[in-house]
């Protein structure tokens, strides 16, 4: 699966974020979106996820994998984004059974997933006890409970303290060579191997790996 | 859908989760009602079904502010746009719970209400049928209204500005039907199959303005 | 390596667009001015001018003022629908505009239909209200007026306060009609026909023409009156554009520093 955009344009408000963006990832790849605060990394993620309208340009996804068919591109895509999606009054493990029922396809069993990320154990804990690092994490194994080829991630390691950070690269690692596909806006940087770079800082560049 | 549906119920029943709220809240309006008109047991008897369904009404509103706020709040809105399917038919699975938690019990508690109240068998029995067919469009014109604030840190009183002018139709069919059903010459079917038809015409445009809403408010 | 320069938010495009229009607001503002000044001249000269109703005396003049109130109440929402519209499908800018400086007249107006509507009631019923289809259906209708001025002004951003309201808007458009019909249900229930004459055309023709010249001269007072709202909204917006403009080249700044750092 090859995910390409073409100049792509997306208008917030009356602010036209940012015009003619062009990118390109396949699957095993991983993308890496940099740039300061504001600069339109978190808008792009969602214009992606179709949660944001295009102004203008095109995203198509290439010879897409055989197993989805013909699902939309949004339906690929698991978007972990500033909030984590889990309510506070229910308990981790219920959060997750949820989201699994939710997004169908099931990958992870709710305690391998937690185990993956370090909170074993902790399924019949409020989801409201946790603290900033844990409740990211229980995020991050969102990601795990139902398959999605492609990861959307804005600020993936927000909150996480280096252990969980490292734990995190190597799931993400574990992902690409899955042959699943990345796109990461961060500025911090990531242990992942090979990446390509767009970075926003008044120019867009796009390195190659 | 189902797991949606499930899953809002879940949180509603649970302690602050705004189902046991809303009977209570109802449950103080009837209450309050006599000591606004005085004890008198034949106009409390007569105006029995429009005190049911004022309350009813407030109560379904009271709940509607947190419909989508919730999820808004917590990134869920933007996991349903991405993979959850058709929006207008989550917008709907999420008004069914909303009325499983306020418009079913509102509707069930009508006995006992009612007898508070002075009324007879028959208005009773009314006020039931209409309030079970009626309730539902508060909540699916109230969604509309939920997801147009959505984005407001006090949206409540304007959801219930908003939704109210919507809402009279119901309530003139609503306590109409239960009035006809005791005065004689009147017949409780025609206003009772219109209090029906809002319902069904509400379950149509709600889910859908309400989808439009949250879409084209999402930023 | 690809090297594409990022357009910065200009804002110049929200600035020029409306430029056109507002050169044409120009022009047809006096026109619209002075047509509805003469029309009103006329149509208020007429109108004292007709003989006392057999029925109703000289009250009945109200009617030059209320049933011109009235069409242009409706006038006001639905030119308020298409702009509705116009956002939703077309997403023209000037089109939230229209919506949204129609809103205010349209209540106005409303009220204007109301209060007329309750002081010709005050001779006739021999009370200020009475709950009939009409002033009743006005009433919420002036409400719904109301809780869409206060959606409009409580959502912060206006690009989505305007999306917020055009769906709110045309919610309130299907629901028009359905209020109109239970309302009228209601009254008759609770005490037989309205008393309020019917217009139309059995009414005589020295009554009908003052009606209907104050029928246009009602148009182009709104007419003119949202031409200027629309001008206003305008300015107001490119107030807010420079400002926004002035804060951005100043945030631009702040972060070019803190990369050079």
């Amino acid at each position: 699966m090859k995910l390409i955009g073409q100049k792509l344009s997306v208008e917030r408000g009356e602010d036209l974020i940012f015009s003619d963006l062009s990118f390109n990832v396949s699957s095993g790849e991983a993308l890496i979106i940099r740039g300061p605060n504001g600069a339109g990394k978190s808008t792009l993620l969602r214009a992606i996820a179709n949660l944001l309208p295009l102004l203008s340009g095109e995203l198509t996804v290439e010879d897409p994998d055989k197993e989805f068919g013909e699902t939309e591109f949004p339906q690929l895509c698991h978007y972990l984004g500033h909030d984590n999606a889990m309510k506070p009054a229910m308990s981790v493990g219920e959060n997750l059974v949820f989201w699994q029922k939710f997004a169908g396809q099931p990958h992870l069993d709710i305690e391998e997933a937690l185990e993956m990320v370090g909170l074993s154990g902790l399924d019949s804990v409020p989801y409201a006890h946790l603290s900033t690092g844990q409740r990211r994490r229980i995020g991050i194994a969102r990601l795990l409970v139902s398959y999605r080829p492609v990861w959307l991630l804005d600020e993936p390691t927000s909150g996480l303290d280096t252990p969980s950070q490292s734990q995190f690269e190597a799931l993400m690692k574990v992902h690409l060579e899955d042959g699943g596909l990345i796109i990461a806006a961060t500025h911090i940087p990531l242990d992942i191997g090979t990446f390509k770079e767009l970075i926003f800082d008044g120019f867009v560049r796009e390195t190659a790996p | 859908m189902i797991a949606l549906l499930k899953r809002d119920l879940s949180l509603a029943l649970r302690s602050g989760g705004g189902a046991v709220t809303a009977l209570l809240f109802y449950l103080a309006v009837v209450v309050a009602m006599p000591f606004a008109i005085g004890p008198n047991t034949q106009l409390l008897a007569t105006i029995g079904g429009a005190t049911l369904w004022i309350g009813a009404l407030l109560a379904g509103l009271l709940g509607l502010e947190r419909l989508f706020q919730g999820d808004y709040e917590d990134g869920t809105l933007d996991q349903m746009m991405l993979m959850g399917g058709p929006l207008p038919a989550q917008v709907f699975a999420k008004c069914v719970a909303h009325w499983l938690v306020t418009g079913l019990p509102l509707t069930l508690s009508v006995p006992v209400f009612g007898l508070f109240l002075g009324m007879e068998g028959v208005a009773i029995q009314a006020s039931m049928a209409t309030l079970l067919v009626g309730t539902p469009a508060i909540s699916f014109i109230g969604a509309v209204g939920a997801a147009v604030t959505v984005s407001l840190q006090r949206g409540g009183l304007l959801l219930s500005v908003l939704v109210l002018p919507l809402c009279i139709p119901v309530l003139i069919f609503g306590v109409g039907a239960v009035r006809a059903a005791v005065t004689d010459p009147d017949p409780f079917l025609p206003p009772f199959l219109l209090v029906i038809s809002l319902s069904l015409f509400f379950a149509v445009i709600g889910p859908f303005g309400a989808a439009l809403a949250l879409r084209q408010g999402n930023d | 390596m690809t090297v594409e320069t990022i357009k910065r938010p200009s804002g110049l495009t929200a600035l020029a667009n409306p430029t056109r229009f507002l050169a044409l607001v120009r022009v047809l503002l006096p026109i619209f001015t002075a047509i509805a000044l003469v029309l009103l001249a006329v149509g208020l000269w007429m109108g004292f001018s007709v003989p006392d109703d057999y029925q109703q005396g000289r009250t009945v003049r109200i009617m030059f003022i209320h049933v011109p109130s009235v069409w242009m109440a409706m006038g006001a929402y639905m030119t308020m629908v298409s702009g509705a519209l116009g956002v939703l499908v077309w997403r023209h800018p000037l089109a939230d505009v229209a919506a949204r400086a129609a809103a205010p007249i349209g209540a106005a107006f409303t009220f204007l239909g109301l209060a007329t509507g309750s002081i010709w009631g005050r001779p006739m019923w021999g009370t200020w209200w009475v709950w009939d289809a009409r002033l009743t259906s006005f009433l919420v209708l002036l409400i719904i007026y109301l809780g869409l001025i206060a959606l409009w002004n409580s959502i912060e951003e206006p690009a989505k306060s305007s999306r917020m309201a055009a769906i709110a808007i045309l919610i309130g458009a299907l629901n028009i009609p359905i209020i109109r019909f239970s309302v009228e249900w209601f009254t008759t229930l609770h005490q037989g026909p309205s008393v309020v004459r019917a217009g139309g055309p059995s009414m005589a023709p020295e009554f009908l023409h003052p009606l209907l010249i104050m029928g246009l001269a009602f148009l182009f007072i709104f007419l003119a009156l949202h031409l200027m709202a629309m001008r206003n909204e305008i300015m107001r917006r490119q107030i807010r554009t420079l400002q926004r403009k002035a804060a951005q080249s100043n945030r631009t700044g702040a972060s070019r520093a803190e990369i050079a750092q």
